[in-house]
């Protein structure tokens, strides 16, 4: 059950003569439609014979990372003038001029005698003719390779754009079976790519709206495992979990952690009315953090702990409000057409992603925390609950499609409104939220 | 042709489980008859006053709500009224109040709608005599949707609230 990942990442600098002094290869991020970067990715190079096979599929999922940003193209290798054959020999930048290859990344994958792998690799700025950044080394088990392959992605991805990467990342999510009058829902957590699912518990119960601890080592979830919906605190390495305090006839759901990773605000629902509330989730203590009638729901924190944002439907309609982490008289923030609801705080702490119904659409967007600058993302009968990538520059969310087939599934898209795709799971998923990077 | 003739079969087969259908009601009534004046069917089916099926189908145990509303209509107050003498009656059972929501909403906005609604029913069965102690409610949002469409013609049915019977002392 438990995937221990050992994957120390001992970032060995490897030796480099050449300058690595940061090339003109770049990408600027910016909101306007840009051309993808062509990159050439050969095979890493097998260091010896019990490589091989790793070594394909480890610059394969390099490839993918990268291309599916939106932001990369890869060249095919049929357009090849030169191959890797080493790691060490000199590059021809020449060839990969010849066939418009701006970056170049070469790699290799030796496996050691105890099953350890270790995989190097360098990125070339193929028209400057010269390295950039230095090359590097991450050593790990063999069952880690993907998050290697990640790591690789990351560091080019990085280099290149100047952002930090999003690759080495992990989702829990709701996977959804069965016809939409007998819902089976799970806990779930895959890589950010839809690889190594693992199913966190058993679909006897409804379970709702996981997040992640600050670090990623912890999930907070919505079960109704005791016949009412209720917050429980789950162990991602040993799955183990545990029910948080709560009063005998209420309701508790929405719960996240705060930057802190022992507070949690969540909603609690008694006598029909739904505010919101802070908990030590140590020692059980809680605070109220608002008192109207109105639904107050969807809590979030901004990444420096000092701010909640909020929705509630104390005007009428469901909008959006920022508060101080302890409470206090909230300023809305929300003021167009329709309803905002489901606001997630970008991690980079300069947006803020929330979900909008509209003219009987729904749509992911984002906007500034003061509220201006809205944009809207997607379009769709159902989108809804925005989780960041860990760099700020993706979000992830639900897309359910209509009528007696609906069904859920996991899409991303760049807060450009671009790359709009979805994530591969087995069957249906709903209620995403991302890891940080791993560490 | 053999289509068309397998599907005439077909319909007189309904027909005539259709024609059947009173019959059946009176057996089950037994000896005192179904559509007798405050007739009391056989224990625990639908025609039995004291039964949850009779709550459930003739009373009536739930309410509809409008788009984003949760206050209680006056057609359905007569339901209500309904389900309130019933509980009274029949001191044995308890009830749990299952309130939800049409698809048309955000998962959490909707468990808190759902919990309006179902509060609504609990405060006005209360107000009409109900100990609040054999009243508990609950809220799925848009978790179990009863009707799949995704046209108001679902949805209306799907923004409800149910009072669903149980034998007592569950605490």
């Amino acid at each position: 059950m438990t995937r221990v990942l050992t994957l120390l990442a001992a970032l060995v600098v490897l030796a480099m003569p050449a300058a690595a002094q940061t090339g003109p290869l770049r990408i600027e991020i910016t909101e306007g439609v840009i051309e993808p970067l062509p990159f050439a990715n050969p095979d890493f190079v097998a260091e010896n014979a019990a490589a091989a096979e790793l070594a394909r599929a480890i610059s394969r999922v390099v490839a993918e990372d990268l291309t599916g940003t939106g932001l990369f193209r890869e060249i095919p290798s049929n357009a090849f003038i030169s191959q890797i054959t080493s790691f060490n020999s000199p590059v021809q930048f020449a060839d990969w001029r010849a066939i418009n290859a701006q970056a170049l990344i070469s790699g290799a994958v030796s496996v050691g005698g105890d099953g350890s792998i270790a995989v190097k690799f360098r990125l070339y700025d193929v028209f400057a003719g010269q390295e950039l950044g230095d090359g590097l080394q991450f050593n790990g088990t063999q069952a880690g390779w993907r998050r290697m392959a990640h790591k690789v992605a990351d560091a080019v991805y990085s280099r290149i754009t100047g952002e930090g990467g999003y690759f080495d990342s992990r989702v829990v999510y709701v996977a959804e079976t069965g016809p939409k009058d007998d819902r089976r829902k799970r806990l779930a957590i895959m890589d950010y790519d839809g690889a190594n699912v693992q199913y966190l518990t058993d679909s006897n119960a409804i379970v709702l709206a996981p997040r992640f601890s600050p670090t990623g080592d912890r999930i907070l979830f919505t079960s109704y495992e005791s016949g009412f919906p209720r917050i429980y605190v789950m162990d991602v390495a040993s799955v183990g979990r545990r029910a948080l305090p709560t009063q005998e006839g209420t309701m508790s759901f929405a719960p996240r952690f705060a930057p802190d990773g022992n507070t949690v605000v969540y909603s609690l629902t008694t006598g029909g009315n739904t505010d919101i509330y802070r908990m030590d989730i140590n020692s059980g203590a809680t605070t109220r953090l608002t008192s109207t009638p109105s639904i107050e729901t969807a809590p979030s924190f901004s990444p420096d702990g000092s701010r909640i944002v909020f929705e509630s439907d104390r005007s009428g309609t469901q909008q959006l409000y920022i508060m101080s982490a302890n409470g206090g008289e909230p300023q809305r923030i929300s003021f167009g057409q329709g309803r905002y609801g489901t606001p997630v705080w970008s991690p980079r702490g300069d947006l803020i992603a929330f979900t909008k119904q509209s003219k009987g659409r729904f749509h992911i967007g984002v906007m500034r925390t003061d509220g201006s600058e809205e944009r809207l993302l997607t379009a769709s009968f159902l989108d809804e609950g925005p989780t960041w990538s860990p760099n700020g520059r993706v979000i992830m969310f639900t897309r359910e499609t209509q009528g007696e087939s609906g069904a859920a599934s996991l899409y991303s898209v760049d807060i450009s409104g671009r790359n709009l795709k979805q994530i591969r799971t087995e069957g249906g998923a709903s209620d995403p939220a991302w890891s940080p990077l791993q560490r | 042709m053999a289509l068309l003739s397998r599907g005439i079969i077909l319909a007189s087969v309904l027909a005539l489980a259709a024609c059947t259908n009173p019959d059946r009601f009176d057996s089950a009534g037994g000896a005192g008859g179904a559509g007798g004046i405050g007739g009391i069917g056989a224990p625990g089916s639908a025609s039995d006053p004291r039964s949850p099926l009779y709550f459930q189908q003739t009373i009536g145990d739930r309410v509809l709500f409008p788009v984003d509303q949760s206050s209680i209509t006056p057609q359905y107050q007569a339901v209500l009224d309904g389900q309130a003498q019933w509980l009274m009656t029949n001191t044995d059972y308890v009830a749990i109040i299952e309130g939800h929501a049409d698809e048309q909403g955000t998962r959490e906005y909707n468990l808190a709608l759902g919990a309006r609604r179902a509060n609504a029913v609990q405060e006005y069965l209360i107000s009409r005599g109900v100990a609040s102690s054999r009243l508990r409610v609950i809220s799925y949002g848009k978790e179990r949707p009863i009707e799949l469409c995704s046209d108001e013609a679902c949805y209306s049915q799907n923004r409800r609230a149910v009072t669903v019977i149980s034998a007592g002392l569950s605490g």
